[in-house]
Formats: C-alpha cells, sequence, structure tokens
C-alpha cells in the first residue's frame, strides 16, 4: 500500500533532514514540504564547531547551511524551536512539545544524535559537551577566558579535535582516555599510537588507559579524578564520549528501534516513512552488514537518498563506502570503509614518521578501509577499490 | 557552464574527485587542480553533485 506521499514533513533540522529538503525540490516534488527542528537556528554545519568557530577563526554564521530566505524561496516551510514528542502512524500525526498536533502523509526521520554525558555532573559550569552551535559558542567563550588547564574527556575524533584547537589557543590540554591507544577501538592500536604521538608532538598531556573516576568542583569544575587516583586539576572540562541516537520521541510508535531507528536497505522505516543521517541504522548491502554512521558524508548523501525513496518506490539501496575527514592541528585525517581493529594495515604510501601517508585495511582476502594523514587523493582512490570490492592483493598492487 | 571553486574554502579532500575524475584532480602537492573548466552539458548533473557533495561548499558553477 506504499504510495507516493503528497507532502512531506522532516523531523530534525540538521544535514541530512536539510539535504531531504534539498532533494525534494531538486527531483521536482511540487508539494507542501515542512522542515521541523528543536534547535532555534536554521540548518548549520557542525564540523566546523570544533574546528574553524572553536579556534575563533570563524564566526559561527559561516557554519550555517541556508537561511530562512533561501528555505521560502525553496517553499520550504521552516518550523524551529520545535521537538516532536510523539509519532502516530496510523493518525499520521506527529506531537510536538507544544502540545501541537501535525498531520503528515510523508515523512522523513533525521533528528541524529545527542552527546553522552557523565552521570552526576549536572549543574557543574566549566563542563562541557559539543554537539549543537550554542554547545560550541559556550566552549568557546571558556577558552576564552583563559583557563589554566582544559581536561579533554575521550581522545575519539571530537575530543582530538578540542585538544588540538585549545593546543591552537595556546591553552594546557590534558586529555584522558580508558583505551591504551586513542581511536584504538576504530583503527587499531598501530594507528591508534600514531594518533597519540600527534598529540605528544604538540605538547598535549595524553593519559590512556585510564578511566576517569569523578569530576570535582564546588559551583565550577576544580578538578578531575582518574581511574588511578591522580588527579589534573582544570578550570574547563569537555567530555566527548561518544553520542546517542535521538530516538525517544518514537518510541511505542511502532517504529523500531535499536541504537537508532531500523530502516530497509533502502532507508525505509514504515509506508512513507524514511529515515536518515546519525539517526538512522540500515542494512548497507555494499558490507553485508548493518550499520549507524556518524559522519557527515553519510547524512548528506543519505539525507538525499531517504527523500527520494519517498517519491520513487523504485529507489535502489544505499550503500555507499562510509568516509569521513577530521582537522587535527595541521594534519587532515581521513577514514574510509569499515574498518575492524585487527584488520590487517599496510602502509601503502608516504612515511608515518612524516604523519603524510596512506594505510589501507584488509580483511578475508578484501580491503576493507584506508586511513589517511594528509592523503586525501590516495584515500578516494582506494574508497573506489572498496566500492568495486577489490582484493586486498589488488589494492596492494595498485598504484596511485 | 564554468566551475568555480574558491581555494580559500577548498580543503583537497577530493570529494569531487571521486565523481568527476576527469574534471577535478586532486594532486600529491595536496592542492586540487580542474582539469576541465568548461564542461559541457552533458556533465552537468556530475558537477552538479560535487556542487552539492563538496563539504567545504566551495563548488560553484558559472553561467556565463
Ligand atoms: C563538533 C562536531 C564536529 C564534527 N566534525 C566532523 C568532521 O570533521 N567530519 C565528519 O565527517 N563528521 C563530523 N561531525 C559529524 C557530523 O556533523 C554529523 O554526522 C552530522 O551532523 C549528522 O547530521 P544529522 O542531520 O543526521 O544529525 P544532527 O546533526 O545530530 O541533527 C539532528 C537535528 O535534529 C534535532 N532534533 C533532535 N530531536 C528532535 C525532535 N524530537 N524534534 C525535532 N528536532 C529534533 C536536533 O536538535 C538537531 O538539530 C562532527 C560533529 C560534531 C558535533
Ligand atoms: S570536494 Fe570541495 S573541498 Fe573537496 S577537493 Fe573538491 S572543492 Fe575542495
Amino acid at each position: 500500500m506504499t504510495s507516493i506521499p503528497r507532502a512531506v514533513t522532516i523531523v530534525g533540522a540538521s544535514l541530512a533532514g536539510f539535504n531531504a529538503a534539498e532533494a525534494l525540490r531538486r527531483d521536482g516534488f511540487e508539494g507542501p514540504v515542512t522542515l521541523i527542528g528543536a534547535e532555534d537556528h536554521p540548518p548549520y554545519d557542525r564540523p566546523p564547531l570544533s574546528k574553524q568557530v572553536l579556534a575563533g577563526d570563524w564566526e559561527p554564521d559561516r557554519a550555517a547551511l541556508t537561511d530562512t530566505e533561501e528555505l521560502a524561496d525553496d517553499g520550504i516551510e521552516a518550523r524551529f524551536g520545535l521537538r516532536a514528542t510523539g509519532l502516530d502512524l496510523n493518525a499520521r500525526e506527529l506531537s510536538l512539545h507544544t502540545g501541537e498536533t501535525v498531520a503528515f502523509d510523508g515523512l522523513v526521520i533525521a533528528t541524529g544524535a545527542r552527546c553522552r554525558t557523565m552521570p552526576g555532573t549536572d549543574g557543574l559550569s566549566g563542563l562541557h559537551v559539543l554537539r549543537s552551535l550554542d554547545d560550541c559558542l559556550a566552549l568557546r567563550a571558556d577558552l576564552e577566558a583563559g583557563p589554566q588547564r582544559v581536561v579533554v574527556v575521550g581522545a575519539g575524533f571530537i575530543g582530538a579535535e578540542v585538544a588540538a584547537t585549545a593546543r591552537g589557543r595556546g591553552l594546557e590540554v590534558t586529555v584522558v582516555e580508558a583505551l591504551p591507544t586513542p581511536l584504538g577501538r576504530v583503527l587499531g592500536d598501530e594507528m591508534g599510537s600514531v594518533c597519540a604521538e600527534v598529540h605528544r608532538d604538540h605538547g598535549v598531556d595524553l593519559r590512556t588507559g585510564v578511566g576517569v573516576d569523578r569530576i570535582e568542583g564546588d559551583h565550577r569544575v576544580e578538578r578531575v579524578v582518574l581511574s588511578d587516583g591522580a588527579t589534573v586539576d582544570a578550570d574547563v572540562v569537555v567530555v566527548g564520549i561518544g553520542v546517542i541516537p535521538n530516538t525517544e520521541w518514537l518510541e511505542g510508535s511502532g517504529v523500531q528501534i535499536d541504537d537508532g531507528v531500523i530502516c530497509d536497505a533502502s532507508c525505509l522505516v514504515a509506508d512513507r516513512v524514511t529515515a536518515a543521517g546519525d539517526v538512522a541504522r540500515w542494512p548497507n548491502q555494499l558490507f553485508g552488514e548493518t550499520m549507524r554512521v556518524e559522519h557527515w558524508d553519510n547524512a548528506a548523501a543519505q539525507g538525499a537518498h531517504a527523500a527520494r525513496r519517498l517519491l520513487d518506490e523504485a529507489t535502489g539501496p544505499f550503500a555507499p563506502v562510509p568516509w569521513f575527514w577530521s582537522d587535527q592541528y595541521d594534519r587532515k585525517i581521513q577514514l574510509a570503509g569499515r574498518v575492524r581493529p585487527d584488520d590487517e594495515v599496510r602502509v601503502v604510501n608516504g612515511s608515518v614518521a612524516e604523519r603524510r601517508f596512506a594505510a589501507i585495511y584488509g580483511r578475508g582476502g578484501r580491503i576493507t578501509g584506508v586511513l589517511g594523514f594528509n592523503r586525501p587523493r590516495h584515500v578516494m582512490r582506494y574508497r573506489a577499490l572498496i566500492e568495486q570490492g577489490a582484493t586486498f592483493d589488488e589494492a596492494l598492487a595498485a598504484e596511485f | 557552464m564554468r566551475i568555480v571553486v574558491d581555494f580559500d574554502l577548498c580543503e583537497s579532500n577530493a570529494v569531487c574527485m571521486q565523481i568527476a575524475p576527469d574534471i577535478f584532480e586532486v594532486r600529491d602537492d595536496d592542492f586540487l587542480y580542474i582539469l576541465n573548466e568548461t564542461p559541457g552539458e552533458a556533465d552537468r548533473s556530475r558537477v552538479e553533485e560535487c556542487v552539492q557533495r563538496c563539504p567545504k561548499q566551495a563548488i560553484s558553477i558559472a553561467e556565463d
């Protein structure tokens, strides 16, 4: 009974939602399009929030993806500052936090993810997470105040970028990472160690293999107590310990939730309902694996795909090679593919010592991924090989 | 159709090159080179995809 919707409502007005709205118009959809978002801002780009905006090099408006005027020109009804609190698939109605109900026909779920927080730390000033523009500006103000030391909890990509940006401001930085090597669970220990060295080269006090026991302070953070009993004095603490998909509003709606909204291979969730971006979990047929991807490129492409899927039932599976970049200090780190920490790793170009290299990952005779430090061209070439399903040997033999 | 890249924004991540390697190339000096600044209409949809997918919104199309 699936059919083409007469109108499309998008919940979540960030990268995936915005790309969905634009794709509807690009593909010639002429019906009403409504974009509902919990934040007061029109859609903006998050990557600069840990980089240029946090560094103070960009004013926030440079991170804007669009503005209300442009949306109006495209005939997209923008409703910001509104949080969806419920979904009724039978009545085809959304409820909003204001108590209002909104009828919909087609729906794109694009509510993304939010930061995981540390329990028992509510209300302390100087304690930050980084997801939204408001988070970024609050942290930026604290960094501008010239703190004695910034402690970053978690050496994942966001934590690493915050550490790099704070060092760029000349601040003293300690990074606390529970794993033996930063990103070890993603990149494996060998490449994780390279990331560790990059931090240390830039004067970061990196503590690995140790967790955070508690964060202490009276109104304002004063120190971080580590699981080995050590304490680090800090006036700013940034917690970067991962994200949780925003799915609570869908509970009880019949939409299947399991660390994300469960979609089919084409991003379909239910009749005339699709999902995209950080919130979506779908079977990526290229890898024969169900995944939820928290990258810019994925949110942009999947947003467009989810919109297209509403307009055309024949839209095929969404099966990209996941790819992202991270700027840390003067390095551009990029990873494409689906790597596991125990994959075989081979440096195929450049020099690890100079931190300019490409390394490929392999498992079961296939190339599974490519990691580049200032090697975007190679990352894209190997990414194409991954897409083609090349063997590890073919990838090793390739010359770019 | 003429391709314009704002090189102040471009971060050489080669997304455009993956979509249209005959038009965009990131070389070993890490700079982006436009191989064909004025592609024909047949290439329009690929170039538009590059415009759309560039994470830095560095590419635009001038109609002159
Ligand atoms: C600081 C930072 C730096 C990053 N840097 C990079 C990078 O360098 N490279 C990279 O590849 N990726 C990066 N990312 C990741 C990338 O930004 C995300 O993958 C992308 O933002 C996901 O987009 P999304 O639209 O799916 O979700 P989100 O961006 O999370 O947006 C979801 C939106 O939905 C809204 N919302 C949530 N619940 C509701 C509700 N119930 N009702 C209405 N609205 C709701 C939220 O307020 C939010 O605006 C970074 C992320 C952050 C936070
Ligand atoms: S996709 Fe954009 S940022 Fe990347 S190389 Fe091309 S123009 Fe530059």
